[in-house]
C-alpha cells in the first residue's frame, strides 16, 4: 500500500541520513553449515533501553535447507527520492534474502512484527530462466528496481556471473541487467555512483572456484578475481576494466562515497599471493578514465606452522584476509575486517587517498583467538561482515565468512558471535555480544539494520 | 474561466516534485551551480509544453472531425479511465540516468508529463474551447495551443519559484514530511476532470 508521505526511513542526502534515529532491531543472516537444518534470519534487539538489548528477540526459519544465506538487502531505500523517477511513497518493508548456495531468493516482510514473515520465494529456475544466473549475492535498491548480483551462470554454465533485475513491487525476475558485458566474466559485489550514471562491480570466482573452499592451485595461479569493472548504469554497458594486478587476489567489497557529487570509493582485496598481505584501494576518475591506488596495505603475520590450519602451513604466516570493509554514511570512517589475523581496523578517510588508522580492535583470529570482554574464553573466526549505523556511532561485526572457507581457515570450528562496538571510543559494547548457542548452531553473516545502514542506501542529493 | 483553469492547473503541475523542479534542484546541487538549476527549468518547461500541446492538437483535430458532444464524451471517458488506472496501478514512471543534456532533459520532461497525464488533465478546458468555437475548428486549435502555453507558463513560474526557494533557502530535508503523495491527488484530479467533461458534454 502506498503511503501519503514518504517512508520516514528515506533521506534525500547522506547528511540527513546521518541524523536518523538509532536502529532498534538488527537482522542477521544465519546459516547451517551442515545443511541439515534450515537457515534463518535472526533478529537482534539493538535498543539500549530495552531489557532484551543485545539478545536474539526474533527468529524466522526458512522453509528449505542448504540455502547458505549470505548477503541481503531492502526492497526500497533512499534512492526512491531520486529526481528522475521519484516514488517515495513505497515502503521500506521487505528484506530480499538470497541463498548463495541454493540460488533461491526469499522475500520477507518485516512490517509490524519482530520475526519477519516469508511472503514470496523465487526459485532458482526463475532466476536461471529469466536472467541466466545462479548464486545470487549482493542486493541493492536502485533506479530500475532491485539489482541482485550473482556469481554463477545457469543451465550448467559456471559463468559468467552478473546482475539480475527484479521488479521492486512484484519481485519477479525481470532479466539480465547487462546489455553489453564486455570482458567481464567473474562477479561478486557491485554498487554505483548514482548521480554519475556509473555502476562498479568486483570479482570473486565462479561457483566451481569457491563452493568447495579456496582452491590452492587457482589462488597461486592467480585465477581469482583481481579487477574492477565500470559500467554505464543507464545504458547497461561495460565501460572500463581496471586490473589491480593479478597478485591481488579477490577484490571483494565495494564502498563508493555516499556523497553523490564524488566519484571515489574503496575496494578491499583479500590477499596478495606475493606476500599474503591484504589491501584497500581507492578508485577515482581522472581525465575521464577510472584508476585505482592502493591506500592501505596490511602485512601478514609470521606464525609457527604447527599452529596453522593445513591451508596456511606451507606459508608459515597468517594473512590478514580483508574480507569486508564498510564506509560510514558521512564518508569519514572506513572499517576494515581482518578475518585471518582477527582485528577490526578503523581508519579516518576524510582524505580518501591518505587513510589514517585511528583504532584497532582485536577479536578472534587464526592464531590469536582473542577473547571479548563478555566471552568466557578464546574466540575463533574473526571480524567479518561489518555494518555501521547511519549516524556512524555503532558498528556491528559478525564472524563467519563462507561455510567451506570457514572450515579451511578455522578447522576446529569457527563458532558464532556478533559484537557491537561503540564507534566513538572504538571499544566493544559489553552488553552487545550474542554468541554461541544464541544463534542455535547457525553461523551469523551479514547484519542489516532496521531503517537502513551504511551499506544499504544511495542518495541523489549532496 | 478558461484562462484561470489553465493557470491553476499549471501551478498544480509545477508544484509536483516529479514534474521537474526537484530534478532542476538536483542538477544545481550536483554542480553547486544556480546557473545549472536555472538552465534546466526552460528545458523542463519545454517538455511539459510539448506534452500538453500534443493533447491540445489531438483534441483540436478530433474536434474538427466530430461534434463537440462526441468529443467531450470521448475525452471524459479517456480521462476517467486513465485516472482510475493511475489510482489503482502500483506502477510508476521509470527512468535511469541523472546526467542528461538539456534536450534529453526536455525529452524526460515530455515523457514524465505524458506518463502522468498532465495534458489529459486539461481536456475539459480544450473541449470547452471547442464548444465555444463551434464551426471554427481552426480557432479552437490555436486557442488550445494558447491555453497550453499559458498553462506551461504558470507551471514554469511555480516550479522555478519552488526550485529556487528550495535551493537557496529551504533545503531538501523538508521533502521527507512535505512530499505529499501527489500521485493520488493527480489521479483524483484526472477522474474529476473527466467527470466535469462528461457533465458538460
Amino acid at each position: 500500500m502506498a503511503l501519503w508521505t514518504p517512508d520516514p526511513t528515506f533521506y534525500p542526502s547522506p547528511r540527513d541520513a546521518a541524523g536518523a534515529p538509532a536502529e532498534r532491531l538488527a537482522y542477521v543472516a544465519a546459516f547451517d553449515r551442515s545443511a541439515r537444518r534450515p537457515d534463518a534470519i535472526a533478529v537482534l534487539d539493538t535498543d539500549p533501553s530495552s531489557s532484551d538489548y543485545g539478545t536474539v528477540v526474533g527468529w524466522t526459519d526458512l522453509p528449505h535447507t542448504g540455502d547458505e544465506l549470505h548477503h541481503f538487502g531492502w526492497n526500497a531505500c533512499s534512492s526512491a527520492l531520486c529526481p528522475y523517477a521519484p516514488h517515495p511513497h513505497v515502503e521500506r518493508r521487505y528484506l530480499v534474502v538470497p541463498g548463495l548456495r541454493s540460488s533461491r531468493i526469499y522475500i520477507l516482510d518485516t512490517k509490524d512484527r519482530i520475526s519477519p514473515e516469508i511472503v514470496k520465494v523465487i526459485e532458482p529456475e526463475e532466476l536461471a530462466k529469466r536472467a541466466g544466473y545462479s548464486r545470487p549475492h549482493t542486493v541493492h535498491c536502485g533506479p530500475e528496481g532491485l539489482y541482485v548480483s550473482a556469481l554463477g551462470g545457469a543451465d550448467g554454465r559456471d559463468g559468467p556471473g552478473g546482475i539480475a533485475i527484479l521488479d521492486h513491487q512484484s519481485f519477479e525476475v525481470l532479466g539480465r541487467w547487462e546489455v553489453d558485458r564486455g570482458p567481464q566474466y567473474l562477479a561478486y559485489d557491485f554498487w554505483w555512483h548514482i548521480n554519475h550514471d556509473v555502476l562498479v562491480s568486483s570479482e570473486w570466482g565462479t561457483p566451481s572456484m569457491i563452493e568447495d573452499g579456496v582452491v590452492g592451485e587457482l589462488l597461486l595461479g592467480r585465477k581469482y578475481g583481481h579487477k574492477l569493472h565500470f559500467w554505464d548504469l543507464r545504458k547497461r554497458r561495460h565501460v572500463q576494466e581496471l586490473d589491480l594486478g593479478d597478485q591481488h587476489q579477490m577484490t571483494l567489497e565495494l564502498r563508493p562515497a555516499h556523497d553523490p557529487t564524488h566519484t571515489y570509493g574503496f575496494a578491499g582485496v583479500v590477499v596478495s599471493v606475493e606476500d599474503l598481505s591484504a589491501s584497500v584501494w581507492t578508485w577515482f576518475r581522472e581525465n575521464g578514465a577510472w584508476q585505482a591506488r592502493k591506500v592501505i596495505e596490511i602485512p601478514a603475520e609470521p606464525a609457527d606452522p604447527a599452529g596453522l590450519p593445513d591451508v596456511l602451513k606451507p606459508f608459515g604466516a597468517v594473512p590478514p584476509l580483508v574480507t569486508d570493509i564498510d564506509l560510514s554514511v558521512d564518508d569519514q570512517r572506513l572499517y576494515v575486517s581482518c578475518w585471518g589475523t582477527g582485528e577490526l581496523k578503523q581508519y579516518d578517510v576524510s582524505d580518501p587517498f591518505e587513510p589514517v588508522e585511528i583504532g584497532s580492535l582485536p577479536i578472534g583470529g587464526i592464531t590469536r583467538q582473542e577473547s571479548h570482554p563478555s566471552a568466557d574464553g578464546p574466540l575463533r573466526g574473526g571480524p567479518q561482515m561489518v555494518e555501521v549505523s547511519r549516524d556512524g556511532r555503532r558498528v556491528y561485526v559478525s564472524n563467519s565468512l563462507y561455510g567451506a572457507w570457514d572450515d579451511q581457515f578455522y578447522p576446529e570450528g569457527v563458532g558464532a558471535w556478533l559484537a557491537g562496538i561503540d564507534a566513538d571510543t572504538f571499544t566493544f559494547d559489553e552488553r552487545f555480544f550474542p554468541h554461541g548457542d544464541d544463534f542455535r548452531g547457525l553461523r551469523p553473516h551479514q547484519v542489516r539494520l532496521q531503517g537502513g545502514d551504511a551499506s544499504s542506501d544511495s542518495y541523489c542529493y549532496p | 474561466m478558461t484562462v484561470a483553469a489553465a493557470l491553476l492547473l499549471g501551478a498544480f503541475h509545477g508544484l509536483n516534485p516529479a514534474m521537474g523542479w526537484l530534478f532542476a534542484v538536483a542538477r544545481g546541487l550536483q554542480e553547486r551551480s544556480r546557473v545549472r538549476l536555472l538552465a534546466s527549468l526552460p528545458a523542463i518547461a519545454a517538455g511539459h509544453l510539448g506534452s500538453v500541446a500534443l493533447v491540445a492538437v489531438v483534441v483540436g483535430v478530433t474536434g474538427s472531425l466530430t461534434t463537440s458532444t462526441m468529443l467531450s464524451m470521448a475525452g471524459g471517458v479517456v480521462l476517467v479511465g486513465f485516472g482510475l488506472w493511475r489510482l489503482l496501478s502500483k506502477r510508476h514512471f521509470r527512468w535511469v540516468g541523472m546526467r542528461l543534456s538539456l534536450p534529453q532533459l526536455a525529452a524526460w520532461s515530455f515523457l514524465m508529463s505524458s506518463a502522468h497525464g498532465a495534458g489529459l488533465m486539461l481536456i475539459p478546458v480544450f473541449t470547452g474551447l471547442h464548444a465555444g468555437h463551434a464551426g471554427h475548428a481552426g480557432h479552437a486549435l490555436s486557442g488550445g495551443l494558447g491555453v497550453a502555453a499559458l498553462h506551461t507558463l504558470a507551471m514554469f513560474a511555480v516550479a522555478g519559484g519552488i526550485a529556487l526557494t528550495v535551493y537557496e533557502v529551504a533545503g531538501l530535508t523538508m521533502l521527507r514530511r512535505a512530499w505529499f503523495n501527489v500521485d493520488r491527488m493527480w489521479a483524483a484530479a484526472l477522474v474529476g476532470a473527466g467527470v466535469i467533461t462528461l457533465l458538460n458534454a
